[in-house]
């Protein structure tokens, strides 16, 4: 029998969606050994997460009170804690940048092994079989761990849990050491403010690593010029300083929903998917036909953008 | 002020490539510095020239062959390199997080550096954990995921920002000794001059082995065993169209009209 102990995701005041959907992936986990499953939320107003979370499929709720938002220290503490308590075969967290923050420490240490990022779990009860990608997604691995282990859950792989729950609701009185919270957040910032937001945009002509310099850009501005339309990007546009942030689609930057996406020399990162598969219509233009984008595209042209790019401006000129 | 980059060597993959067995057969396989990596020696060598940090060391977990990447490194201004390499690294196809750790952080016990920054995550296997864990080890305060650093270091606090997601950064105040795991774009990372070039092959390169760390063989076990490597099957119903430039240009033309937002 495989308990699991998984923990739930908020900031500033609310839930995030991986949250209900680690609840999906802990109750699979635990039902193949008929194990209970564990759900973990640590600070802020917590009693209204507990209700929020009591859905469909969790046995219990444990709630530690402390702080207002998230702490990477007092989240190891009352994980590792927990742990102790419930003897779980599976602590599993969401692959979010605040889960990156603190889950290889809660396995450190407990002296548990790690493992990452994960799109699919399974378990016999002793062994975890863990499938996640390399090379930027170019692969899918299958990794077995043996004994107890800690996952991070790759975001919106599982399906959010649904329904009313009727899990027991418990306060979890966690000593927490402060001496040893060594970090403190001080504020929050929103970043990628500006005159234009490409989340309202009706058609997007985006651009990617596959432009290779600044130097070509206007080839880009061109087009968006004759289809009237407005240019975003991929990370790596802005990580290079030539757009600002604010026309960053993805995790870190906006989510957008056009009626038409054109994605321009962009492979398609998780990251970036994560960012515009909303899209009514999505046209890739790129030269690999095994880009990762081509997965998500409803139209794709497999040719090189600075042929393609030119031909289209023309069209509308 | 010291401070300790962890300098990676990521396999790359070209576009078109087979796989044998839990790999990525060779002839497919490329390497190049770690692009999260790169910015991490950025931002170091950036606190040197502002005067903050005295001495840039770099270490690097891999053989002989990647010690070009390492100059590329030094050639950039890090001041010096240590290089781990065991025959018991030799053939095996992944490294844990918990392997790293062990390895990693003898290093930097014996280095007893004030600020270690590395990649938030290698190209190649992307895992992003092992600066924590390193830090949890060590008993060193961290922070992940890091897109700013103030480069005021004076009271023993580094002021970081945190890259969230949804575009939210985290402004949060980090204790020294730490462990930064440093996110692309912080800064614009240099290409290395000519001179950086020449001077890099003079600069030190120390390759040391397990036992001079005092690590154990064992440490090299993964917990974690690759059991099966695939292409992710597509769930792709793309429609490609076919033919020049200008034909595939008048098909997407055509897609814009029909969907009512061609100009």
């Amino acid at each position: 029998m495989s308990d699991v102990l998984a923990v739930a995701d908020h900031r500033r005041g609310e839930l995030r969606d991986v949250s209900y959907e680690i609840i999906t992936a802990g109750r699979q986990l635990a039902d193949e050994t008929g194990g209970d499953l564990h759900l973990a939320v640590i600070s802020g107003t917590v009693d209204d997460f507990a209700e929020k979370l009591n859905r469909e499929g969790v046995d219990a709720i444990h709630t530690v009170s402390h702080g207002e938002e998230f702490n990477h220290d007092v989240y190891t503490q009352a994980i590792t804690q927990l742990y102790d308590e419930l003897a779980p075969q599976f602590v599993l967290t969401p692959n979010s940048v605040n889960g990156l923050d603190y889950a290889p420490a809660v396995a450190k240490a407990l002296d548990l092994p790690v493992v990452t990022d994960t799109v699919g779990l399974e378990t016999d009860g002793d062994t975890l079989v863990a499938t996640r990608e390399m090379y930027g997604g170019k692969v899918e691995t299958t990794n077995e761990l043996s004994g107890e282990a800690v996952a991070t859950i790759r975001g919106a792989e599982w399906p959010a849990a649904e329904g009313t729950g009727d899990a027991s609701v418990e306060a979890f009185d966690a000593d927490i050491d402060e001496d040893a919270v060594g970090s403190t957040v001080t504020g929050f910032e929103e970043v990628g403010g500006g005159d234009v937001d490409i989340s309202e945009a009706d058609v997007l002509v985006s651009v990617g690593r596959g432009i290779e310099e600044e130097d070509n850009l206007p080839l880009i501005e061109e087009l968006a010029d004759a289809l009237d339309a407005t240019i975003s990007s991929s990370r790596p546009i802005v990580d290079n300083g030539w757009l600002p942030k604010n026309r960053q689609v993805g995790q870190s930057g906006k989510v957008v929903t056009p009626d038409v996406y054109i994605a321009i020399g962009i492979s398609g990162a998780v990251q970036h998917v994560a960012g515009m598969k909303g899209s009514d219509t999505i046209v890739a233009i790129n030269t690999d036909p095994n880009a990762p984008i081509m997965d998500i595209a409803d139209y794709a042209i497999h040719d090189d953008l600075f042929d393609v790019v030119p031909a289209l401006t023309e069209e509308f000129q | 002020m010291k401070i300790l980059v962890t300098v990676k060597e990521v396999a790359t993959v070209e576009d078109e490539f087979e796989i044998e067995g839990t790999a990525i057969a060779d002839q497919y396989l490329g390497a190049d510095l770690n692009e999260w990596d790169d910015y991490a020696i950025e931002e170091a060598v950036q606190l040197q020239e502002d005067g903050i940090a005295d001495e840039v060391v770099t270490v690097t977990i891999g053989p002989e062959d990647c010690e070009q990447t390492i100059r590329q490194a030094l050639a950039k201004g890090a001041d010096r390199a240590v290089r781990i390499w065991d025959d018991s690294l030799e053939g095996v196809d992944l490294l844990d997080v918990n392997a790293k750790t062990e390895i990693l952080s003898a290093v930097i016990e014996e280095e007893d550096p004030d600020l270690v920054l590395t990649g938030v995550q290698a190209g190649d296997d992307s895992f992003g954990a092992t600066g924590v864990s390193v830090a949890e080890h060590l008993g060193y305060q961290w922070g992940a995921v890091v897109n700013h650093l103030e480069h005021d270091l004076d009271d023993g606090v580094a002021s970081v920002r945190r890259e969230l997601e949804g575009g939210v950064e985290e402004l949060t105040d980090v204790e020294l000794p730490a462990v930064l795991t440093i996110q692309t774009g912080i800064n614009e990372p240099r290409y290395a001059s000519l001179r950086g070039i020449r001077q890099a092959q003079r600069k030190p390169l120390d390759v040391q082995g397990l036992d001079d760390l005092g690590v154990d063989d064992s440490a090299v076990d993964s917990d974690l065993e690759l059991t099966d490597m695939y292409e992710p099957e597509s769930e792709s119903d793309v429609t490609v169209w076919e033919g020049g430039a200008e034909e595939t240009a008048a098909e997407l033309g055509d897609l814009l009209r029909d969907k009512g937002v061609a100009p």
